[in-house]
């Protein structure tokens, strides 16, 4: 607490003694007057007991509130979960405003004023974690195949929806009985545009609850992230000319030519940041610490820019996460990689988690206008609107579309156009010379509130009953990863062959441009050569091993000429009859839960680790267990090294690399009726970390590997070892491998 | 040229593609013509040169096992209704053939012909199996010339190890399309041509 805070403080005066204890209470006694004689004076007029404990409120009271509210947000969370039957219900959005409900009402009750849901701070800082969230973990491949797809629902059917709305709406008011003749055209259209776009976080958090199959995810999810372009420009275009009153032609035109502008330079400037983010990720390996602060800051600023120059803030948003994810994934460490999920995902809960509570206490605070008729009408027409827009789009877009979209698909994308926040957002940043403003944040409201309790509730048994096709769960394998790339070239060449240049063709272009030009100077060292089967191949291998390795399957302490191939044919008979029984059998039952939870396991953002990894981890802490005494006999059995000793206290870690040629029946086999990776102890075959030696192919043939090449892999090993088991930042010097994430 | 196309390709052939392969009468005038500006020689048929003078094929990792594809068991030429023959797999299924009578026989773009044909890309020797040396090559073929024949070696190994179920080391269609009773290839095998 600096001296001179205090000291400027007008509402309390304080007298230092010695340390600087504020002595005097808060309630406005005298000001100090910084002189050495008054002060003497003043005491000695009003002299107090020496107020050992007092209470300063108002100093505190603003980030007390914030952290309180926070606190508050959170524990309703844990509360949810912890009740069985309620989580699977009811969605979180819906428990949380009804807790946001009970709240206001409490805050009114007491006679306070109930907080609203200020737009400044939704929009500049609750909304921008949970989009950078999503556009960082976008997942691109189904994206940019259906891309075309999602801009055609999330332009045209945005533009549908306000107009449609709109209209509708002034037609209704210009009906006597309805007493609302006094609302014109403009803020008819207005409010349709406020009220038409569907809303990413509604969305992201009724749909990561159903696990529909990737398609339609996609789909609604990628229209709600891109109509934010439209929104904007309708909502500022309006928003102008209802102040005007009138609109020209030149109005139109100008209008077509701000939403191309709003949209490409929002993609532009995020963009712009995703590069520099990667630029400058690539010189991070000696300050891996502050690695994930570069990512949360020039995204942010990226949202800043655009709101700045009133672009999408987030399209650039999103740009910039795509952008900037391939290469600064190449550059930084695991654990920089792990901190930014973790940040990412529990920024974006607590956002989300904030935003559902302060619409419900927004509802209780706000002015409101109710008309029946009006509220009514808008909510049916929402949803007649949305239904009758993806019809007639899909019936468009399925003459282009190899994979059509069936009925079901169409209804989960109409069922699933739920408002949400931003509409409301919207709704109050309207200015108070709107004389309907009271009623459109009515009307606003009430639709939130119906499309996330009913079309939340119902979508999940609805999707139930339709047999909707849910998402299908693959745990990450080579064998896909290289029959999938195998396909793309396949198809890129047929396409060739035929004259056709089509999806496969500039895919193929774009990622011929990305090695040549872009990786070499996005990328840091030598790894821009790599190629992505191998990168991919890479951190699975390394991923395995980090498991093994806090299993203990692998022995920590080895003589370091002792591979890993010949340790397990040596521990394995070891295992007692009974204790392969045991294992065979947590195994299986473990496979069971797997392929039980298949169904309700996705991705979540939720979870930080998938939940097949967290069973494997708590199943490799049993196994562990088990291990433990077959470790210590293996140990003390097998061959001495002939060179180095275990050095005490170092955990050392040998993976056989490019010594050891493999044939196929040397596989050391352990025959589990269904083998599942972690099982099997393969020999782990990894691949440096550092940057090539040109010595690898050195050791063939000969006894595991010379002095010098041991101890340049054990300095190696050591590195990987101290990044595997690792503890603080100060260690960071060893830890400058680029980690590849996972 | 275009002239010489469409006398070159008589009413009759074109209905019996059609109905071989399932491709409309404008796709396959579409196709006669991009062959016919790929056969240099004139002659009718398309060799291997041909097929290596496409740039993108050129480009291409896969390049020459693609192009073998369309040659037939040791023949050198292939003609326009080989050529259409083997294109016919990459056509996307259409709802109206799902409810086909499932006595005809099965047509070339079904799903699983689709995938039998990706299949014997790999398959070089027709045993029915990939084995560790074919996939293989075929990986040193999408990786290129820096990597290191251990490294690959480990990477063969490990995808045969992930995929085979019955432990003859070696991936059979079966174990191909599907990796622990979850099917892996989502990618549609289509083009839109």
């Amino acid at each position: 607490m600096s001296v001179h805070a205090l000291r400027k403080s007008a509402s309390s005066s304080f007298v230092f003694v010695g340390i600087g204890l504020p002595i005097e209470a808060s309630a406005p006694a005298y000001q100090s007057h910084g002189t050495e004689g008054s002060h003497l004076t003043n005491i000695t007029n009003t002299k107090k007991a020496f107020p050992v404990l007092a209470v300063n409120y108002e100093h505190v009271r603003k980030p007390f509130e914030i952290a309180l509210w926070i606190l508050l947000a959170l524990l309703m969370k844990l509360g949810f979960h912890l009740i069985p039957r309620l989580s699977a219900v009811v969605p979180e959005s819906c428990l949380l405003i009804v807790v946001g409900l009970l709240v206001g009402g409490l805050i009114k009750v007491i006679g306070e004023e109930p907080p609203v849901l200020d737009s400044q701070l939704f929009f500049l800082c609750l909304l921008p974690p949970i989009i950078l969230d999503a556009g960082y973990f976008l997942p691109i491949r189904p994206f940019t195949e259906n891309v075309g797809t999602i801009l055609v629902f999330a332009v045209i059917g945005t533009l549908w929806n306000a107009f449609f709305m709109g209209g509708l709406l002034y037609a209704l008011c210009q009906i006597e009985s309805v007493g609302l003749s006094g609302v014109d055209l403009l803020a008819c259209l207005l409010f349709g545009s406020i009220v038409s776009a569907v809303d990413p976080v509604a969305v992201l958090a009724v749909f990561e609850e159903i696990h529909i199959n990737e398609l339609v995810h996609i789909l609604v999810f990628g229209e709600s992230l891109l109509n934010d372009a439209v929104t904007v420009v309708l909502y500022n275009l309006f928003e102008e000319f209802s102040k005007v009153g009138t609109v020209t032609v030149l109005d139109v035109f100008l209008g077509v030519v701000c939403f191309f502008v709003v949209s490409l330079g929002g993609v532009l400037v995020g963009a712009i940041y995703g590069f520099l983010a990667a630029f400058t990720s690539r010189f991070t390996s000696h300050t891996r610490v502050i690695e994930p602060l570069f990512v949360f800051l020039y995204s942010y600023m990226a949202y800043l820019s655009s709101e700045m120059f009133h672009l999408s803030g987030i399209m650039a948003l999103i740009a910039c996460g795509v952008v900037m994810r391939p290469y600064v994934e190449a550059n930084i460490s695991h654990k920089s990689y792990t901190t930014i999920k973790y940040f990412l995902k529990m920024w974006s809960s607590v956002s989300e988690t904030l935003i559902f509570i302060f619409l419900g206490v927004s509802t209780v605070a706000g002015p409101h206008a109710w008309n029946w008729t009006f509220v009514i009408t808008t909510v049916i027409l929402c949803l007649v609107s949305r239904v009758l827009g993806v019809i007639g789009l899909t019936f468009i877009i399925n003459k282009f579309r190899i994979v059509k979209l069936t009925k079901k698909d169409q209804f989960i994308v109409a069922y699933g156009g739920l408002r949400g926040a931003i509409a409301f957002s919207l709704g109050y940043l309207l200015s108070n010379s709107h004389q309907m403003r009271n009623l459109f944040l009515t009307a606003i409201i009430t639709v939130i509130f119906f499309t996330v309790f009913v079309q939340g509730m119902t979508i999940r048994p609805l999707v139930e009953l339709l047999a909707v096709k849910k998402k299908k769960e693959s745990k990450p394998s080579i064998n896909e990863e290289i029959h999938t790339e195998f396909l793309d070239h396949l198809l890129t060449g047929v396409e060739g062959v035929c004259g056709h240049y089509g999806h496969y063709h500039w895919k193929e272009k774009l990622n011929r441009f990305n090695k040549t030009y872009v990786k070499r100077w996005l990328i840091a060292g030598e790894n821009f050569k790599e190629p992505e089967l191998i990168a991919f191949y890479r951190k699975m291998e390394l991923k395995q091993a980090i498991m093994m390795v806090e299993s203990g399957q692998l022995p920590s302490v080895l003589p370091s000429t002792i591979s890993m191939q010949n340790i397990q044919p040596r521990a394995i008979p070891r295992v007692s009859k009974k204790r392969e029984e045991e294992i065979r059998r947590i195994l299986r039952a473990n496979l069971q839960n797997n392929k039980q939870k298949m169904r309700s396991r996705s991705y979540s953002r939720h979870t930080l680790f998938d939940a097949d990894e967290e069973d494997d981890v708590s199943e490799v802490r049993l196994r562990k267990t088990k291990m433990e005494m077959e470790r210590r006999m293996s140990h003390y059995l097998t061959v001495p090294a002939n060179r180095e000793s275990p050095r005490p206290g170092v955990r050392r870690v040998r993976f056989e690399s490019d010594n050891q040629v493999f044939s196929a029946d040397s596989f050391p086999t352990v025959h589990f009726e269904q083998p599942s990776p972690p099982s099997t102890p393969d020999a782990v075959s990894l691949e440096e970390e550092v940057p090539k030696r040109p010595s690898l192919k050195a050791d063939i043939e000969g006894p595991r590997g010379n002095a010098s090449d041991n101890h340049q892999g054990e300095l190696d090993y050591q590195r990987l070892a101290r990044c595997l088991s690792d503890p603080g930042p100060n260690k960071d010097k060893e830890d400058d491998d680029p980690f590849m994430s996972c | 040229m275009g002239s010489r196309a469409s006398t070159l390709l008589r009413e009759e052939e074109i209905e019996e593609i059609k109905k071989e392969t399932g491709f409309s009468h404008s796709q396959i005038t579409r196709l006669y013509s991009r062959f016919t500006s790929l056969d240099k020689g004139e002659n009718g048929t398309l060799s291997r040169e041909d097929f290596q003078r496409i740039p993108e094929l050129a480009i291409n990792p896969l390049g020459d096992r693609i192009i073998n594809a369309f040659f037939p068991e040791g023949e050198d030429q292939v003609n326009f209704r080989g050529f259409m023959r083997t294109l016919a797999h990459f056509r996307p299924i259409e709802d109206n053939e799902k409810n086909k009578d499932p006595i005809a026989s099965e047509p070339l773009n079904s799903r699983s012909n689709k995938l039998l044909f990706a299949f014997r890309l790999y398959d070089l020797d027709r045993d029915d199996k990939i084995s560790r040396d074919e996939l293989l090559q075929v990986l040193r073929m999408m990786v290129g010339v820096n990597i290191s024949d251990e490294q690959l070696g480990s990477i063969a190994d490990r995808t045969i190890q992930e995929a085979d179920q019955n432990g003859d080391n070696s991936i059979s269609f079966n174990e191909f399309i599907k990796v622990g009773n979850v099917y892996i290839l989502y990618i549609d095998i289509d083009i839109d041509i």
